[in-house]
This record gives structure tokens, sequence and C-alpha cells, in this order.
């Protein structure tokens, strides 16, 4: 258990959506390798199916993997049986996207935020009400309000409580899935601080998923870059945004709107093109960088810098490391 | 609309349960005159063999209500576990119970329960299991629909994500969220085996004789409908009133639950 290594490691993590009418099955998370070590965050971008929910959501084993590994603590979960898993979910917890619907509307706060503590029985069921307050105060609400429901809170309120919930159990590692999406800005602020706060008096881990590039470089101290269910980029935050090194990753911060009406214009005007990547799995000859790793028997990753890597078998057509996308 | 049917309700209920305390005769003792028409001492009048009309009618109603009541809790019970497993297990096991119960709903439900009863007696046991089975497909489909977008909701991931057992989330974090349509399904059902039971005693296969109910008193009467209406349209009206209050209070409870359910 106390090996050193990572908090979490992900290796070759595949999921496989089965053949449905008539339609091929989809590999949506394809051979994803990443690990966070404690205390810190790992940002996973990419656009609206890429895969960075399946991969949060396979990781916490709410879907079955159809390959890799997920160690947690130096504990696979991929092949945990089910008792031992429900214990092991003491350890990661989920944030989901919309605090509208990822609360039982039928239950007080109390009661949500004792489920946990009796599942696990972390703390004497006489103790439960004390550790339910504490749990207020550290999401930053009033312990007086536990016995209101979720539908007499405002959003950011709800996502407090999601949160406080996902905390109850003393966890180690937090998916965070979009966590401050469905609120509004300023709302989104004082959660992304609030997760903030948190990460350094528990010393958590998150895999903070967001599709909102501003709100990861605030927080990740490492992002990941999805596209087609493959990692494309991985690198710390600082160096993934200013010397991007996948053309993906390029056109992703591209993305990002201007400040300035004119210059958005000016670039909405030249429209970005769809990137058409070749490159799945079982392609031989060399790769981007002219190494054929089919021969040399090493995973098609590059690292551009020490822990900045890039995959180069995924690649667009015409495209060469170190030069711009050709714009069409 | 809701408020009404509780009234009905509570009036049913209040003739039921203090029946044999308000009902001027014994629904079996006789009195010359029969066929006798309204009167003082006989409000409703006497049937055929001099008994009081009011009389059986209070008393038919404790034997029709209780078969009615008993019959829709076994049928809701069963509808519920099968429906909740179904729904919330998914696949094979779904396939499995959702073809047998449309087996038993495929069936006319006249005539399975005449077969039924048939074949095994008209007890007062069998009528109520031939109800219950009758209706359980009903209500299993009605527990299954909602459960099954229910359990895809976010709340119920969170509940999973959290460590809590299937079992559980099944229980406290799906059902508690299906009980509206329930509730109104499990009233129509009642209206509806009102009348499977007196339709069934109409026809011979209820429980039993001597004891008074509403459709056998119905049928011993129908030859005499032109001497003494009174002995038709008292039970006529009784099953009536019985099955309206339960409609009225299927569509109250419809509209109270539907707003504001979320």
């Amino acid at each position: 258990m106390s090996a050193p290594g990572p908090l979490l490691r992900v290796r070759d993590l595949c999921v496989t959506f089965p053949a449905r009418r008539g339609r091929p099955p989809v590999r949506a998370v394809d051979h994803v390798s990443f690990d966070i070590e404690p205390g810190q965050t790992l940002g996973l971008v990419g656009e609206s199916g890429s895969g960075k929910t399946t991969t949060g959501r396979a990781i916490l084993q709410l879907q079955p993997a159809s390959g890799g590994s997920v160690r947690l603590l130096g504990q696979e979960l991929t092949a945990m049986r089910r008792a031992d898993l429900r214990a092991m979910r003491r350890h990661m917890q989920f944030v989901l996207q919309n605090p509208y619907s990822s609360l039982h509307p039928r239950m007080t706060v109390a009661q949500i935020l004792a489920e946990p503590l009796t599942v696990h029985r972390s703390v004497p069921r006489e103790r439960i009400p004390e550790r339910v307050a504490e749990l207020m105060t550290l999401v930053g609400m009033d312990p007086k309000v536990v016995h209101r429901y979720p539908h007499e809170f405002s959003g950011g309120q709800r996502q407090r409580v999601v949160i406080a919930r996902a905390l109850a159990v003393n966890p180690d590692f937090v998916v965070c899935d979009e966590p401050v999406s469905a609120l509004d800005v300023r709302t989104q602020a004082q959660i992304v601080d609030l997760l903030h706060s948190l990460q350094e008096k528990l010393r958590l881990s998150y895999l903070f998923i967001a599709h909102d590039l501003a709100i990861v470089r605030a927080v990740a101290h490492r992002v990941a870059v999805m596209y087609g269910g493959r990692l494309v980029e991985l690198g710390d935050a600082a160096r993934v945004y200013d010397s991007p090194a996948h053309p993906y990753t390029r056109n992703l911060l591209d993305a990002v709107p201007i400040p300035d009406p004119a210059r958005q214009r000016a670039k909405l005007a030249e429209a970005a093109p769809e990137p058409q990547f070749r490159g799945r799995d079982g392609e031989t000859g060399p790769c981007v960088f002219g190494e054929d790793h089919a021969a040399s028997g090493t995973p098609a990753w590059h690292e551009v810098a020490p822990g900045h890597g890039v995959s180069c078998r995924f690649w667009p057509p015409g495209a060469c490391p170190g030069q711009e996308l050709p714009r069409i | 609309m809701v408020a009404i049917g509780f009234v009905m309700l509570a009036a049913l209920l209040a003739i039921v349960i203090l029946g044999p305390v308000i009902a001027p005769y014994s629904p079996s003792k006789t009195s010359p005159g029969s066929l006798a028409g309204p009167s003082a001492a006989h409000w409703l009048g006497t049937d055929s063999i001099g008994r009081d009309v009011l009389s059986r009618l209070i008393i038919g109603g404790r034997g029709t209500l209780l078969i009615t009541v008993v019959a829709v809790a076994i049928a809701l019970a069963a509808g519920l576990v099968l429906g909740l497993v179904s729904g919330y297990v998914g696949g094979r096991v779904d396939q499995a119970i959702m073809r047998v119960l449309d087996v038993v709903f495929a069936f006319p439900v006249f005539l399975l329960a005449i077969a039924v009863v048939a074949a095994l007696g008209p007890t007062l046991q069998n009528l109520i299991l031939t109800i219950a089975i009758v209706y359980t497909p009903t209500l299993a489909r009605v527990v299954r629909g909602p459960v099954l977008s229910v359990k895809r909701w976010d709340h119920v991931e969170a509940a999973r994500s959290v460590g809590v057992g299937e079992f559980a989330i099944a229980i406290r974090h799906v059902l508690p969220l299906v009980v509206s349509p329930i509730l109104v399904q499990t009233s129509l059902t009642l209206a509806n085996t009102i009348f499977t039971v007196t339709a069934l005693s109409f026809l011979g296969l209820g429980p039993p004789p001597p004891d008074p109910n509403w459709g056998s008193m119905l049928a011993e009467a129908r030859q005499f409908m032109e001497l003494a209406p009174l002995t038709v349209i008292g039970p006529a009206a009784a099953i009536v009133f019985a099955s309206l209050t339960f409609i009225v209070l299927a569509n109250g409870l419809r509209e109270m639950l539907d707003v504001g359910s979320r």
C-alpha cells in the first residue's frame, strides 16, 4: 500500500461501447495512460465526445473498461471484486457536472451527507450529525441548513453539498467531471476557489475534467489533452499552454475567444479546420518524428521535453512537428 | 378533486367498518312480505325472500371491498417487486419477467378469472388470488417504466460512486421517485377490481352464499326487476359509487402529484 509511486496510475485504459443497430462498436477511450501524484491536479481537456467523461467514469469503475489497468494506492481496480471495490470507493469520489440532478430530490442535505458515512462506517452513528456539520463548514455552508432539501438551494450551494458528500469519507482522489460548467460565471470562480483550498487543506488529488481551458489552467498542475478517445498531449500545465506541441492542442487553444470583437470576428471568418487525424492501431512505418516504433518496440509517444509528451501516430496528415497546422 | 375522492373514500370506509353497527337488520333475517317497496321499516324494501335490502347492501359491501383491497394489496406487492427488479436489473432478468407477465396480460381478465375459479373452485382465497394474479402485470409495468428512467439519473450514479450497494440504491434512490404513478395506478386498479369482483359474483363465481355481496345480490334480484326495482338499483348504485370513489381518487392524485413532483 505504501509503495512509493503515483497515487493513481492509469495504463492503456480502453473503453469500447458495443455495436448498436448496425453501427460499429465505438472505442470511446483508446489506450489512455497517465499518473496523478498525491496532492496534484491533472486537467483533462478536449472537445465534446472526446472521451473525457468516459475516462473519468472508467477510472471510478462506474463504466467497465475493456482493457488496460487502473491502480489507485497501488491496488488494481479493474479486476477487483464488487465488495472490495465498494470499500475502495472510500478513497475515490466523484463530483458530477450537474448539481441540479446529482442530489436525491427527496433527501435532506443531512441525509445526503450521512449516507457515505453510514455506508463506509467511517464515524460512529452518534457522531454523524457532528461530522455532517463539520462537512458543511468545510465547504463554506451554514450547518444550520442541513434539514433542507436540495431544491431549496442555489446551483452553487448544491455543488458545495455535492463536494461535501464527496469529501465525507476523506478520499484521496476526486474525479471532478465538469464541476462548474452548469454554474454561472461568478459561482464558477467560487467553486474553483473552494476546490483549490480543499486540495491544499486535505492534500487531495483531482482529475479535473473540463472543456473550459482557462479554468483548467487555473487549477491544474498537469494537463492532458484528449481527442477521439486518445491522449494527444500530456505535460505540465504551463508548458502545454505556452508551447503546445500537438497540432490539436494548438487548435484547441486557438479556439479560446479573444476578448476583442474585431479580432474575434476576423478569427471566426477563417474557419478552423476540422482536424482529420490519421493513424490508428497497427500502423507500421516511421511516425511523424521519423521513428519506427513497431521496429524498436517503443510506444507511439514522444517526449518533446521532460514530462511533456505527444502522441506521434495521431496526427493530421501533412502536418509536421513544430509546424503550424495547415489552414484550410 | 382529491378532496372529493377522500371524502367518498371516508364514507365508503365508514359504512364498511361500522357495517354491523349501522345495519338495521341481520343480512340473513327474513321478515314477512317479500319484494316489498320502501317503507319506514325497510328503507330500500325487501328482496325475494324478505331480507332487508339496505342491511344486505351494507354487509355485502364489506365482503366485496375486503376481497378487492386484499387482492389489490397482493397485486401491488407482487407488482412492486417484479417491476423494480425488472426495471432496475434490466437485461435478461427484465426480459424473462416481462415475457411471463405478458403471457398473463394477454389473457382477457374474465377468461382467466373464470378459468381459475372454475378449475380450483369458488372459494374466497381462490377469488382473491385470481384477481391478484390478473392485475399484477399492469402494476408491475407501471413500476418498471419510471424505474427504467430514474435508474439513469445522476443521483443514482452519485450514490453508486459513494459506495452505496445496489439493493440500497434500488430501495432508497429509485423507489421513492416512482411512487406517484404507482399510487394513481393502484387507485384505478381498485376501481377495476370492484367491477371484476362483483361481475364474478354475479356469474356465481364469487364467495359462496350465504354471505351477501353486491354481485350475487344483483344476480338474484335481476328476475324481479319489474316488481321491485330497488333490489337491483341498490347494489348497482353501490357498485358505481365504490368504483367512482377510486376513479375520482386516482384523478385527484394524478393532478396533485403531477404538479411540483420534482
